[in-house]
This record gives structure tokens, sequence and C-alpha cells, in this order.
């Protein structure tokens, strides 16, 4: 067994990107996931690999479409206003079939907001966020040690199907320390070559990266080509989790951090005797519909918790597709719903009826 | 609510510069080291300039799902701001250190135990006045006993950066002092 270090998830974040084998890190500095920067500024050169503090993010996010053309593995990594200066530049890596990472550790919102954590940018991350018809896998960590995996897994999900990969975390998982085991990661996936990349046509033919096709059709035979990936992910890397969703009579729904302020208040409402059971998404997209869908098959109460005013709520309601009420609860522009607060929304539903 | 098992949730509280997200990472240190499970939350940002900070410590036997503390089991508490903001918040027989060098103000929950230790002026008694924090820490080791003091300053490499490890003896000596106070009036 490895040894476990103390880590805050920034670093431990940065450390993993290194270790999936990244080759290209650019960022521009933002609260609350400095540390990545700072970490990537001093272990890339150690690496001899290439850092670059970029002068925007708009910046940022053209570097990474560049370096991922010539097939490098790459990442950026922001927080929610920075992370909207960058949706052109997703917009542009989804329309030339660029694999890429993106890290975004989630602050309050909208505008310029604050540094507290929120999850208000779900629905952003998971419906594209530019423009276009087009997807990007999105992971939700709960933990450092799943931010820890999730980097791995993010950069061979990046490259097997060449889409971006949005790690979606939040100020308090960035900022939080736990113990943490770097060398824990998932298989690796059997990688195709990236024999579309820039790397010089001597002896081949020329290989052409962009996302203008003006010519009649072709555009749409690239979207279908998309989609056809898009399909391939839903049927193939669905991630959620679930607990005592067997007998529950309430089912809490919640991703990230706030899953586990929720696992926390379920497993109190346990232990007063109300059947509470909860569901965690770890992919936001591909979202797990059918998992959702078929918990809903027996009569329940689905409570839907975020760190927003009702994003994730909206998947929640496709997937239980009208079979059970679907409500919510949610604080967000830097407020946190408490343990205590849950629970009281679970009792509040549990109320005998006389 | 059924909790045997070990699970407390510490807050540490002061102003920005009095040393509580150090003071967190030694406990959170400490406690992985000991092989409980742990969660560290500092707050950040521009909430450490100026204002109050605090970091919040988890320590349990089980893997901890909330890492957020909102009613403590025990509240560390080096300022008076931090005193009116979490006491109120402090769970029913919890146990709250005072720093009394700092903090005139009166107790008014008799439900919670109190330590008043003058770790300001422990830490000017060794001409070293940022230790306070440390001293703090060692006098609620003291109290709890969950873990060893000694324990405490084995962590402090892992803690403090490079340029600070000369102050690892001070520092320890904080921690001792700091617990000795606890044995002296406290036990």
């Amino acid at each position: 067994m490895s040894e476990k270090i103390l880590m805050c998830g920034n670093e431990a974040m940065a450390e993993a990107a290194i270790r999936a084998g990244m080759d290209a890190y650019f960022g521009y500095p933002i609260t609350p996931q400095n540390e990545v920067t700072a970490y990537m500024a001093r272990r890339m050169p150690e690496e001899g690999r290439v850092f670059v503090q970029s002068e925007s993010e708009i910046a940022a996010i053209n570097m990474v479409f560049g370096a991922s053309a010539v097939g490098a593995r790459t990442m950026t990594s922001s927080s929610s206003p920075g992370i909207s200066l960058m949706q052109e530049g997703i917009s542009y890596l989804a329309g030339a079939r660029l694999p890429a990472v993106v890290v975004n550790i989630m602050r309050g919102g909208p505008g310029l907001g604050n540094i507290a954590p929120s999850q208000s940018d779900y629905f952003q991350a998971t419906r594209g966020g530019g423009h276009g018809d087009y997807r990007t896998i999105v992971l939700a960590p709960a933990s450092v040690q799943e931010l820890v995996e999730m980097m791995y897994l993010a950069f061979d999900l990046a490259d097997l199907y060449r889409v971006t990969v949005v790690i979606l975390g939040d100020g308090f998982l960035g900022q939080m320390m736990e113990p943490v085991d770097l060398d824990k990661r998932p298989a690796p996936r059997d990688l195709p070559v990236k024999d579309w990349a820039l790397t010089g046509a001597d002896g081949r033919k020329q290989n052409i990266v962009r996302s203008l096709w003006l010519q009649d059709g072709v555009l749409e035979e690239i979207n279908l080509e998309l989609q056809a990936t898009y399909r391939q992910i839903e049927a193939n890397e669905v991630l959620c989790e679930h607990y005592g969703t067997e007998d529950a009579d309430f089912v809490l729904v919640s991703y990230g951090i706030m899953s586990r302020i929720v696992r926390s208040a379920v497993r109190k409402a346990r232990c007063e005797g109300i059947k509470a059971g909860w569901i965690r998404p770890i992919t936001l997209w591909p979202f797990p519909y059918e998992q959702i869908n078929a918990v809903a098959d027996e009569p329940r109460i689905f409570l839907t918790v975020e760190m927003s005013y009702g994003q994730m709520l909206d998947d929640v309601k496709l997937a239980v597709a009208g079979k059970c009420p679907v409500l919510f609860y949610g604080r967000a522009g830097g407020a946190v719903p408490t343990v205590e607060e849950v629970l009281g929304q679970i009792k509040k539903l549990a109320v005998p009826v006389a | 609510m059924i909790e045997t098992s070990l699970y407390e949730q510490v807050i540490i509280a002061g102003f920005g510069g009095q040393g509580v997200i150090l003071a967190g990472k030694l406990l959170a240190q400490m406690a992985m080291t000991a092989g409980h499970e742990v969660t560290y939350m500092p707050s950040y940002g521009a909430e450490v300039r100026g204002g109050t900070a605090n970091s919040m410590v988890v320590i349990a036997d089980e893997p901890i799902a909330a890492p957020l503390v909102t009613i403590p089991d025990v509240a560390i508490i080096l300022n008076a701001a931090s005193f009116h903001k979490f006491t109120p918040h402090l769970k029913t027989g919890g146990l709250l250190i005072l720093n009394s060098s700092m903090v005139q103000e009166t107790v008014e929950r008799d439900d919670i135990e109190v330590v008043a230790v003058p770790v300001d002026d422990i830490a000017n008694n060794l001409d070293s006045p940022r230790s306070a924090n440390m001293a703090a820490i060692g006098a609620y080791l003291q109290k709890h006993g969950l873990m060893n003091p000694d324990l405490a300053a084995q962590c402090l490499p892992d803690v403090l950066a490079q340029r600070y490890h000369k102050t690892i003896p001070v520092n320890t000596q904080a921690i001792q002092k700091g617990a000795e106070y606890v044995r002296e009036h406290y036990s």
C-alpha cells in the first residue's frame, strides 16, 4: 500500500495531471484555484514540460487548442468567470475535435460574484456552454482522492473520444485538504493513435485541424459524427452511485461536495427512523437518466439538493419523467446548505399525514 | 443520533495572522499520522485578510461525509470576534478553548466546558508571539487526550514551510507550555 499524504484538492489535482502525462498547462490565476497555477509553475519546468501563465483566460484556452492540435496532452484550469471567458475556445475545440481537459473550481456568480464555493455553473458545463451542438464530458468529484483519480480518467476520455472533459469542482474541493494516495488511479484506457495531429506531413497526407466548414453539407456530416460520438459516450461512460434506494421513501440527489453533506443528513435521518437514501451522479454529462429513472419505478419523493437555485434539478426531472414528485432545496451565492438544513428538509417531508 | 466511534469536529478561529490555518493543518496532519480519517477546510481569500479566519478539521474513524463544520464539538478561539461568531454554535457538552490573553468576554453558556488559556502570554514569554496558535493546540490536545502533544512536535516539519523550520523548537515548546497550563489549571 502506498503512503497517503495530506494535500489540498488544487495541488493534488495538479500533481495527478502531471502524473497522467500532461505535456502542457496554460492558465490565468483566479481564486479559488490559484494553487493549481502556482503548483504547475513550479512542477512543470521541473519535469521539462510546458507551463505558460497566459495574459488572459481567452489566451489560455486557445493555447490549449494549439497544444492539442499538435497531439499534446493539455489542460487549463480556472474558476467560474474565467471559464465563461473560455467558452468560445471550448466550442472551437469541439468543432475541431480536439481533446482537452478543463477544470472549473466553481465560485459564486453571476458576474464576478465572489470567491465562495458554488455549484451554479451546472447548466454551462452540461449543456456545452458555447455555441453549436456540442457536449463536454463533465466529471464531478466529491473528495480530494476522487479529484486525483478523475484527472487520469479525464485525460483518457478526452483522448479516447476527442472531446473536452470538464472537471467540475467547487471552492471547497479545491481548498480542502484530505489524505490522498497519488498512486491510486483507474485502469488506463486503450487509446487510439493521434493520427489526426499536426506532427509534420513529411511522407504522409497533410492533416488539417479546423472548425470552419463552408462547403455544402460538410458541416452536417461533421455534426453527425459528433452526435455519434456523444451517443457512444452516453452508452459507455455514465457513472453514479447510490445508497439506501431499495427501501427509501425519500431519495436525495446531489453531486460533488454537496453529496457529502447530503450523505451526512441521510445518515442522521436513518438514525431517526426515516427511510431516506441518496443518488449521486458522478458524471453530470452523460447524466445517469436510466439509473435515476429505475429508482423512480417505486413511489417516492425525490429531493434535489444543490449549491445553486436549481440546475441539476432539470435533469433529475427529465430522469424521473413524471413518475414521482421532484422537489428542490438549494442555496448559492456563497451560502451552503448545511447538514442540519438538509435534515430539516427531509423531516419536513417525513411528517406523517394525519 | 448514535455515534459510538470517534467523530470530532473542530473549529479553530481567530483573525488573519494568528495562525489558525497552520494550527488546523497541524491537527489534520497529526490525525492522519495517527491513522484516523481526516478532512481540513480553511477559510480562504478575502476572508483571511483582516476579518476572521478559521479552519475546520474533522477527525473520525470512518470515512468523513461532510467536511463542513456547523456545530463543532470543539472551538479553539483566539480572538473576541471569533468568540462571538462561534460560541453560540458549539455543541451542547462541547469544549471551548479560549485565548484568555485576548478574550475578556464572559461565557454565558453553562452547557459547555470552557478552558481559558492565556496563549498570547505563553507565546510572548517564549519570545515568539506567533507561537500562540501552537500553545492553543497544546492546550486542546492536553484537554481532550485524543492525540499526544508529542505527536504535534513530530508533525510540525510536515506542515511548516522549509524556511520556517528554524521555528520548530520554539513552537514545540509552545505546544508543551499550552499543555502544561491545562495540566496545572484544569486537571
